[in-house]
């Protein structure tokens, strides 16, 4: 479905990707782990045209991505919740809401797919009216990731969704995946709870200083001893 | 008290006038942190419309205003700022500089640097009586006229799709694109707007000065900046309120100020202006929103 090859990025001078290969099949979960400056958040950001990549190439369905811009990308039926989860907090819930249909024809289809979005995440139904900054972190990434769903998209590309966030509630969003990933969108995860991420997909890569470390099936990296190590960078 | 009546008047339309020009400025930056001084071309393009066109009923001659004007500031986003975007504000500036002197020179090639006369309509400069108050009409056209558009853009932006959209934009357009929200569209619809605050304005101008010059839009568009600024960068009820102070300090200073130092009106409603950001330099309102750049 998504298809990356030796894919670059440089800011300015430094090149933040030295050549990343990945690909994520249809039905798949499958996460980038890894520190900090790692390049995850860049790869997603290059998968959905925020930035220019520096060469390489990025497929979706056979297709490339390079140079379309992200309104075009969502189009294609791809969908980001990017970090920090950016909720226009001077509007309200509903219309944060709204947003995520922008691309669509389908009028009711959307209306019946915002009703399906009040029963997986009821308080939003309840905080419609609400300016959306005044929610708490949580809720407000579940409004992130409502409203990108609100998209339909066929591919949902999350960016460290559980960043900030109370245990209990990061179960509550890791649950909200479980569930679309049983209802069939493809998933690609980007976390820094590496533990985590890594339970939840089918797949991982672990990526260090603009590369990829290792990857492998969820049983493959559990069973890596270093895991740890190789994900700390130490 | 009359006196004092009229002079309130004055302030209000003299505001009014601001507040129509500031929210066409203040509409652009709030998306794409462009201050765009091209925006008093704008008026002047409208201005030369209604003497371009000739006599025909006032309903053609405001609706050749507005459609002129917004047909311009199409053109300019479409030629001249579509392909600066992202370039950082001084750019941006620099270029709507840039687009303003063209535009008045281009004027000045077409129709000459001496200004126009012209009489818009003789019924607007007639006076409605009020007790001892003599209101011209113009003055309650203008108002009443604000108050409809700002009416209309307030409901465009809470209650329709590309409203909520331009707000979203505003506040962080990077996301807005995320969710599929179109650059182009948007930035297109609110240099329309603007175009069409522009348009209107020019026809109110030159009902009251009746007259029309290449540099016309100059000025307006300096008290417009000064409000937006006064008011609050990038905040669109900043804009308005900015619009109506600085019409207020203006006409004080034209009404109370020594006869001899009266020609130094706009000096000391500058500095008025200065006084007041030295006192609160965000503005009156805060836009709550920080502008990110496309």
């Amino acid at each position: 479905m998504l298809r990356i090859d030796e894919l670059r990025v440089n800011y300015g001078r430094v090149p933040a990707l030295h050549g990343i290969s990945l690909h994520v099949d249809e039905g798949e979960a499958v996460t980038l782990v890894g520190p900090n400056g790692a390049g995850k958040t860049t790869t997603l950001s290059a998968i959905f045209g925020l930035v220019a990549p520096a060469g390489g190439t990025i497929l979706f369905e056979g297709e490339s991505l390079v140079g379309a811009s992200p309104e075009k990308i969502l189009r294609r039926g791809l969908a980001l919740v990017p970090e920090g989860r950016h909720i226009f907090g001077t509007l309200s819930v509903g219309e944060n809401l709204q947003l995520g249909t922008t691309a669509r024809k389908d009028r009711h289809e959307a209306d019946d797919d915002m009703k399906r979005v009040f029963e997986r995440f009821p308080v939003l139904e309840s905080y419609y009216d609400r300016t959306a900054g005044t929610l708490s972190g949580g809720e407000q990434q579940q409004l992130a990731i409502a409203r990108a769903l609100l998209s339909r998209p066929r591919l949902l590309l999350l960016d460290e969704p559980s960043l900030g966030l109370a245990p209990v509630v990061i179960d509550v969003v890791f649950d909200a995946l479980e569930e679309l990933r049983k209802e069939g969108v493809t998933i690609l995860l980007v976390e820094q709870n590496a533990a985590r991420a890594v339970e939840f997909a089918d797949r991982a890569y672990i990526l260090r200083t603009g590369r990829v470390a290792h990857s492998g099936t969820r049983d493959e990296i559990l069973r890596m001893e270093d895991f740890e190590t190789a994900y700390l960078g130490v | 008290m009359a006196l004092f009546l009229q002079h309130v008047i004055d302030a209000i339309t003299v505001g009014s006038q601001v507040a129509l020009y500031a929210l066409g400025i203040a509409l652009i930056f709030g998306i794409m942190g462009l201050i765009n001084f091209a925006h008093g071309e704008l008026i002047m393009v409208g201005a030369y419309t209604i003497i371009l066109v000739g006599h025909p009923p006032w309903p053609v001659m405001v609706i050749a205003t507005i459609v002129m004007a917004i047909v311009l500031a199409l053109a300019m986003e479409r030629i001249a700022f579509r392909p600066l975007r992202g370039a950082n504000p001084a750019t941006l500036l620099i270029a709507s500089f840039a687009l303003s002197f063209g535009l008045q020179n281009l004027a000045i090639l077409i129709e000459g640097s001496a200004p126009k006369g012209t009489s818009v309509s003789p019924w607007l400069s007639e006076s409605v009586q009020i007790g001892s108050l003599s209101i011209p009409k113009l003055d309650l056209v203008t108002l009443g006229v604000t108050l409809v558009l700002l009416t209309a853009l307030g409901l465009f932006l809470q209650r329709t799709r590309m409203g909520v959209q331009m707000r979203a934009a505003a506040e962080d357009f990077r996301m807005a694109r995320i969710l599929g929200v179109k650059a182009n569209t948007v930035i297109a619809t609110a240099f329309g707007i603007s175009g069409l605050l522009a348009g209107v304005g020019a026809y109110l101008l030159v009902a009251q000065t009746g007259e029309v010059a290449p540099d016309l839009g100059s000025n307006p568009i300096l008290y417009a900046f000064v409000a937006t600024v006064l008011g609050g960068m990038g905040s669109l009820r900043g804009a308005v309120l900015g619009g109506y102070v600085f019409g207020a300090i203006f006409v004080a200073l034209q009404a109370y100020l020594p006869l001899e130092l009266r020609s130094y009106r706009d000096a000391f409603a500058f500095a008025a202006v200065i006084v007041m950001l030295l006192i609160r330099p965000q503005g009156l309102i805060v836009a709550r929103s920080t502008v990110t750049r496309v």
